[in-house]
């Protein structure tokens, strides 16, 4: 962490827009630039750039928002030097929040963390931890679940007393089978013997 | 023979088995229903989306294609909406500062938008709303800033787009909103009024006022900003600031005592003013004047004591009257219809009918088109209006008018009809409650609703090969038509589970709107006379909604009604107006003005004998006024009156201070409802080190089931349950601003308990390098709140959990027996409480902007959080996350009880999304409302949209889900039987066999 590779600025932000912050040429604060990338996640068909139409970026919990733009980029004018939060709100992904240093005695030094793992950023390319999946995914039918299933346990269990029961009956002794049941009628009918 | 005897106890056995085999399948499925299925959308769930008032609309519909309009509202959304049928084709929803100055439409591709008082440009792709690029102008004072698009005079050519404001103009290039030049016109306090530009030319025209007596016209480039001329004069008697630019060498002003107009024509560096007296044009002329902006060519409004007057402009000096149009109306801006013609339409209100007028500056006595509409008159007088233009098949122009009313729907008027309604008031709600709906009348029956057995034998048979993943798609389509159409829970009568209800909601407009949980329509709505605009309350302000009465017992055969509260103007010293709606009709029962301001309004736990609620009205005198004012109330009032206590939180003043009534001294029959505050207690925190960031209560309703909470090892511990607790969260002054305002070291959170009856501190916790926004829930014998750490610069939730050590010797059976326990003991906040407290923190990922608890009928239910993120999502967290007794490696007996190992963060479960893949854009607040059914809650939440869901924090255990499969059950009991049958007949004939040999 204490190892963060410090980042330089830049004097005109507009050139190499991927640097994190440049103090602007008028007014009293920097500006952060930044990118968001989503890429090699578009297992669900979308394009890149239709799934980002709407992702917003935030600064310190709704101070100020702004969008990206279509080639992934975003940028806030005018903020004071200081430690900042920006996030991200992008419906399917899962962002982590970003701690930015802006510092105040070196104008131009910057640092990018995540705040979620606390990995530094070398420059302020924002990636989603996971993709979001809002919905339970039904289980294709099986046999096994089927199986499992409590009509399918008692399917099982009806099959078992018809076809196995008869069987493991057959297999006793018919003597064995009458005592039992002589048994049976004096344990539960004591009165009527 | 020996078999014989065995064989029919076996199907005995299965048919005992059958019964419970049933029972446990019920179990089963009934447990079984997860989070949600993606086909199980909008079952239990609606979103409706909304956006706001508009305040700006730019019609696209040059080109073939979709015809749309582009939008801009006072809830910073800019949309585009399809014209034909008024679906948003694509919205944005701006930062909650970023308020919306202007919108165009540049290049024929691009929405430009400006907002945050002229400092920031954005130009959206209009085909899909995708930022294409965005521009921070150095705006030294945010002031009244305007935008400037010309025209396509070169298409191709990159346009740049004016901005101007104050006394500086930007330009913009349209492409990539790169700054081509800015000019600082150095004049101090210069307002520049208008931009212009000539026809076919390379020059703009600027025009404004310095102070308030000179007037400047500036010429400059528009491809380098230089300034090629300038001329100014003075005017002795001044200007009011406002101006209307009549011709490209003549302006028209209002004059510093707003009684004559002064027409200012400029021609090569010679300005000329005129002066016209108001009085020699306008017959009976009197009353407040103001311009309207018109932006017609050789017209001019004026509005003068609510009636517009037309005037036309002849000549530098030659004004003339054209025509007087009474309230209510509302003027559109111009609309070129060809290089000469221009047009405007006119809108008057006259009861529920509208006019319609176009006019052309040809002749502007008559009229191009003249129409009239019915209107509701729930929509209120019209605002604003917008117009476009087509041409018809025989090459005349039809006129398409797109109205903004008073209760902020939007509407399309074309050939006198309206052709569609958008009801965007629901974007700004202030408050809601909920209402139950009739009990369903004998005569209806409910088995009508499924057609005949058969049918519902066939709906259950497709579900069910649906669960199996057998269906086609064809099918599938099948199914999720059959269970998204059910009638039953659209039905306008109560139901046994208590899902179907009525949402009502008050509107900023002052409109309040009843919406049915089942699919969220409007069943009525009005807009109360009370909150309008009026002679006697000029700004009327909607405040809260409460249930006013409630038909329990007594009064069956009468509606529930909501009482409306709103106050006369903003101030807190305002009068008053109140307002009883039906909740069932939306008739305005009882409507009055009063005569004292509202500044606290305490809905009372007693109703009079007619149900009907009884409130308690703090005046900003501190006086108590007593609604409903009847003698029935006022006994039951008195037997009450001394268990009353309040409380107030002044932040300004940063104190709290708790009250107890009084009666008053003298007794006059209009003063009998009035009651005297008396001061008990006061807390006041030092304001050099705290600052008052946030209290909560619980909620008035919560029900709580049990006191105890049986912990691991058999042990008891008693939840302190009070109704008086407020929670109060204070910040250092340092720190009270955003995010990186402030250092860690500055910054310091203090959380404290209070008895609000006696103002004593039960608990009070410090957080080092915390800062707000604080967002907090009390429920229970609970607290949880949300802040921001400084130190580990992530946010934090902090539970805080109460429990009453004086009971806590209650544990021990024999003293039970022997009476000798203090349950019975009342808890009063007087005896001094013998508390304890546990707490914990964790991190959470996101910045919320609300917090809420589900509540249950009977409080037997767990609890959920609900966290509305800054993503304007809705996340619901259980709350044994957010359990102090959660540790790291929990004991067996502690996994027994549900306690989960504690972990330094909060999970955030992407399914646990109660809005799933939708945002409730501009998020402001969630309600839950409790259902009949114990294992479930419902869930309103609004912003700019509408939410609405109904959750099981522990699921449904005590009812089937809509999915339970009837007709496997059947299948598998029909079949059971057939075996049973078949068995037997397999005996009969073994026996037989056996008989035979």
């Amino acid at each position: 962490m204490k190892l963060a590779l410090l980042l330089f600025f830049l004097l005109v932000s507009n050139f190499l827009p991927s640097s994190l912050a440049a103090p602007s040429s008028s007014g009293d604060g920097y500006t952060i630039t930044g990118r968001v990338k989503v890429e090699g996640m578009t297992s669900k068909g979308f394009g890149v750039s239709s799934k980002l139409l709407n992702a917003k970026i935030i600064l310190n919990g709704g101070q100020s928002v702004t969008f990206v733009r279509a080639d992934g980029y975003f940028t806030f004018h005018n903020v004071p030097a200081g430690t900042h939060l920006i996030e991200v709100a992008a419906l399917g992904y899962f962002f982590s929040p970003v701690r930015v240093d802006i510092s105040a005695r070196f104008p131009g030094k910057i640092q990018a963390a995540l705040t979620e793992n606390r990995k530094v950023l070398h420059e302020l390319i924002l990636e989603p931890l996971r993709e979001e999946q809002y919905y339970e995914i039904r289980e294709p039918f099986s046999i096994m679940s089927f199986l499992k299933s409590p009509m399918g346990l008692m399917v099982g269990f009806m099959l078992l007393v018809i076809f196995v029961m008869p069987k493991l009956v057959e297999n006793m002794d018919p003597e064995e089978i009458r005592r039992a049941q002589e048994e049976m009628r004096t344990n539960f009918l004591p009165g009527s013997s | 023979m020996g078999s014989s005897h065995l064989r029919p106890p076996t199907a005995m056995a299965i048919r005992a088995r059958l019964g419970f085999v049933i029972l446990l399948l019920l179990f089963f499925s009934a447990t079984l229903s997860a989070a949600l299925y993606e086909d199980q959308v909008g079952l239990a769930d609606w979103h409706h989306k909304y956006i706001g008032k508009v305040k700006h609309a730019v019609f696209h519909t040059q080109k073939t294609g979709r015809k749309r309009v582009v939008v801009s509202t006072e809830e910073n959304v800019v949309a585009s909406l399809d014209l034909r049928t008024g679906f948003i084709f694509w919205r944005n929803v701006l930062g909650k500062n970023d308020d919306i100055d202007q919108v165009d439409i540049a290049l024929g591709k691009y929405v430009v938008t400006l907002s945050s008082g002229g400092s920031i440009l954005r130009a959206w792709n209009l085909p899909d709303g995708q930022m294409i690029w965005e521009s921070t102008l150095p705006v030294s004072t945010p002031s009244k800033s305007s935008l400037y698009v010309p025209a396509n005079i070169n298409v191709g050519k990159d346009n740049l787009i004016l901005v101007f404001g104050g006394s500086s103009i930007h330009a913009l290039s349209s492409m990539d909103g790169q700054i081509v030049w800015r000019k600082e016109l150095s004049i101090d306090s210069l307002e520049i009024q208008q931009i212009f530009q000539p026809h076919d030319s390379d020059v703009i025209n600027a025009v404004g006022f310095v102070g308030s007596s000179e007037f400047v016209v500036y010429h400059i480039s528009y491809r380098t900003g230089e300034v090629m001329q300038q001329s100014k004069a003075s005017f002795e008697s001044g200007f009011c600031g406002e101006a209307s630019l009549v011709f490209d060498n003549l302006v028209v002003a209002l004059d510093a005592s707003k009684s004559s107009l002064v027409s200012i024509s400029f021609k090569n560096e010679v300005i000329n003013f005129h002066q016209i007296n108001l009085s020699d044009l306008v017959p009976d002329f009197s009353g407040k004047v103001t311009l309207l902006p018109l932006k017609f060519n050789g017209m001019l409004a004026i509005e003068i004591a609510s009636s517009i007057h037309l005037l036309r402009v002849k000549g530098a000096n030659e004004l003339e009257f054209v025509e007087k149009i009474s309230h209510p109306f509302a003027v559109s801006d111009a609309l070129p219809l060809s290089k000469e013609q221009q047009a405007f339409a006119i809108l008057q209100h006259e009861e529920s009918k509208i006019h319609f007028k176009v006019k052309s500056d040809n002749d502007l006595r008559n009229e191009i088109l003249k129409e009239t509409i019915q209107m509701d008159s729930h929509r209120g007088n019209i605002e604003k209006v917008f117009i476009n233009n087509y041409i018809r098949t025989d090459r005349t122009h039809g006129f398409r008018f797109l109205v903004v009313m008073e209760d902020h729907s939007l509407l399309l008027i074309q050939q006198g009809e309206i052709v569609w309604t958008r009801e965007d008031g629901l974007a700004s709600i202030v408050d809601s409650t909920t209402s139950e709906l009739p009990v369903e009348k004998e005569g209806v029956s409910v088995a009508e609703v499924e057609h005949n057995l058969f049918e519902w034998l066939k709906g259950h048979l497709l579900k069910l090969k649906g669960t199996l993943m057998l269906a086609s798609p064809d099918e599938v389509a099948a199914i999720q038509a059959i269970r998204l159409k059910s009638s039953e829970k659209n039905k306008m009568t109560r139901d046994h589970n208590g899902f179907r209800k009525l949402i009502i909601v008050l509107t900023r407009a002052g409109k309040v709107l009843a919406l049915h949980t089942g699919d969220g329509r409007v069943v009525w709505s009005v807009l109360l006379p009370a909150l309008r605009r009026s002679e006697t309350c000029g700004n009327p302000f909607a405040l809260r909604v409460y249930q006013w009465q409630v038909p329990h017992h007594h009064a069956m055969h009468e509606n529930p009604s909501v009482l409306v509260v709103g106050r006369c103007g903003h101030g807190f010293d305002a009068p008053g107006i109140f307002s009883i709606v039906d909740s069932y009709t939306g008739k305005v029962q009882n409507s009055l003005m009063l005569e004292h301001s509202v500044s606290h309004i305490m809905p009372l736990p007693l109703t009079d004998s007619t149900e009907q609620r009884l409130h308690l009205i703090i005046d900003a005198k501190l006086q108590a006024h007593l609604y409903p004012k009847n003698s029935d109330s006022l006994k039951h009032f008195f037997n009450e009156m001394p268990n009353i206590y309040w409380y107030l939180v002044e932040v300004e003043k940063n104190k709290i201070r708790g009250y107890s009534l009084e009666n008053k001294a003298e007794l006059d029959t209009a003063e009998e409802y009035v009651f005297q505050a008396k001061e008990l207690w006061s807390i006041v925190f030092p304001s050099e080190s705290e600052k008052i960031a946030v209290t909560a209560t619980r909620k008035m309703n919560e029900i709580v089931h049990t006191q105890a909470k049986v912990v691991a090892d058999q042990d008891v511990m008693y939840k302190y349950i009070s109704k008086n607790i407020l929670f109060v969260a204070t910040v250092a002054p340092k720190a009270a601003g955003e995010i990186g305002s402030a250092t860690p070291e500055e910054a310091l959170l203090y959380a404290y308990l209070i008895d609000t009856v006696s103002g004593r501190i039960l608990h009070r916790v410090c957080h080092q390098g915390a800062q707000g926004p604080v967002h907090a829930v009390v429920s229970e014998n609970w607290v949880v709140y949300h802040y921001f750490n400084l130190r580990a610069h992530r946010y934090e939730m902090s539970v805080i959990e109460i429990y009453d050590q004086s009971r806590a010797d209650n544990k021990d059976v024999w003293k039970l027996v022997l009476g000798k326990h203090n349950l019975t003991v009342p808890v009063s906040s007087y005896s001094r409480p013998d508390v304890m407290v546990k707490s914990q923190s964790y991190f959470f990922t996101h910045s919320v902007k609300s917090m809420a608890v589900t509540a249950t009928a009977k409080g037997i239910t767990s609890k959920q959080l609900l966290i509305g993120t800054i993503g304007d999502q809705v996340l619901a967290l259980d709350k044994r996350f957010l359990d102090p007794r959660r540790s790291v490696n929990p004991t067996q007996s502690e996994k027994e009880e549900g306690i989960i190992p504690l972990t330094d963060s909060l999970p955030i479960v992407p399914q646990s999304y109660i809005t799933h893949s939708l945002q409730v854009e501009g998020l402001r607040s969630m309600v839950t409302i409790p259902a009949k059914l114990e294992s479930t809650t419902l869930v309103f939440s609004y912003g700019v949209d509408l939410f609405f869901t109904r959750i099981a924090p522990s699921r449904t255990y005590d009812s089937l889900t809509e999915d339970f499969s009837y007709a496997l059950l059947l299948i598998t009991i029909v079949v059971l039987v057939a075996a049973i049958f078949v068995t037997w007949a397999l005996s009969e004939k073994k026996e037989l066999k056996e008989k035979w040999r």
